[in-house]
């Protein structure tokens, strides 16, 4: 329902790390968004063309890696990723488990720029 | 066409955890407990949390309230009856409160310093979906569902309850003709947010008020 906050908070973060690649045209942002994150993949890549327009990211792609919960289980001290979320419990034994390892992520892991049009900046320069 | 990847590793939502750090820091030196109320439109988070303030009041302790809404100051008008400072926040047409929101508010609040305040309650705007994206530096999230919303709730909602600290059952007055099972809400919960609090209660009678106010000053200290 936020997608387009969230859209718009992508555009700032990739155009503020874009200031150390003068020029750089971007090919594709990547985000990892984990099951909790409770944001709608669809429905960013919907908000993504709008949000981007006029922008550096503009005609950008938007790849969205989903990571899956995972959970520590005390009794069988061990990490285990959970299916879906309709149940936090260790799907090895079943002992409910709170302690979260993953599934909250919401965040740009990387972005691929086209460097061809740095050097034309360069040139130019 | 040359391309390379730039690692960023950053979250988007960076700049608003940033701030609710900031406000959680705030709010432990003042020495205020504060709670994130969120549940859907119609839950009876108005109601409830008029009666806490009130309950408090009673227990000498002070207690304000930020109250999230989309448009109108219906909401702070009702609270205000209970005596407490309220200050409503209109986000015109955004579907949650935000860090930033929150900070603002704080400052200007005619007769409301933090250092002077046991509690801060704010009311969030009435969605289950995006406010739990949102850290507002609270120590205490409450997630809260009526009896008249259906058991599974929790279960459509994952991502709040999960992230609830505890959770609050309304309308319980209502149990009864509504037909509602409170053992498998109890279960639903449980399975989303394993050992977490959940109290039964009714703005109405006061019913499960006591349990949740002692609560409360407990999770003071």
């Amino acid at each position: 329902m936020h997608e387009l906050s969230v859209v718009s908070s992508i555009v700032d973060v990739v155009t503020e790390s874009l200031g150390a690649y003068p020029g750089a045209r971007v090919v594709e942002v990547r985000l990892k968004v984990g099951a909790l994150a409770s944001v709608v993949r669809e429905s960013l890549e919907f908000c993504y063309e709008i949000a981007t327009a006029g922008t550096r990211l503009q005609g950008s792609r938007l790849a969205v890696q989903a990571l899956p919960v995972v959970v520590h289980c005390a009794l069988c001290n061990a990490d285990a990723e959970l299916e879906g979320v309709q149940s936090f419990r260790c799907p090895r034994c079943g002992e409910p488990s709170y302690d979260l390892r993953q599934g909250r992520e919401l965040e740009i892991d990387s972005i691929e720029i086209d460097e061809d049009a740095m050097d034309e900046v360069k040139e130019k320069a | 066409m040359t391309t390379r990847i730039v690692e960023l590793r950053r979250g988007i939502l960076k700049k608003n955890d940033e701030l609710a750090a900031e406000l959680r820091k705030r709010y432990e030196a003042a020495g205020a407990l504060v709670l994130n109320l969120v549940s859907s439109p119609g839950t009876g988070k108005t109601e409830f949390l008029q009666r806490t303030l009130t309950g408090l009041r009673e227990r000498g302790k002070r207690a304000a309230a930020l109250v999230g809404d989309l448009e109108t100051d219906n909401d702070a008008r009702r609270l205000a009856s209970s005596g407490a400072p309220v200050r409503q926040i209109n986000t015109h047409g955004i579907c949650h409160l935000d860090a930033e929101m929150i900070g603002k508010h704080l400052e200007g609040w005619e007769g409301v310093e933090l250092d002077q305040l046991d509690y801060l309650f704010i009311e969030n705007v009435g969605n289950l979906v995006c406010p739990s994206s949102y850290d507002l530096g609270e120590k205490i999230r409450v997630a809260l569902l009526s009896v008249t919303e259906g058991e599974d709730k929790p279960l459509k909602y994952p991502t709040l309850f999960n992230s609830a600290d505890a959770a609050v059952i309304t309308k319980m007055d209502l149990a009864e003709p509504c037909g509602f099972d409170r053992a498998l809400a109890l279960k639903n919960i449980n399975e989303i947010r394993p050992g977490i609090r959940i109290f039964e209660t009714s703005a109405k009678t006061g019913a499960g008020m006591e349990a949740w106010l002692e609560y409360l000053i407990k999770a003071r200290g």
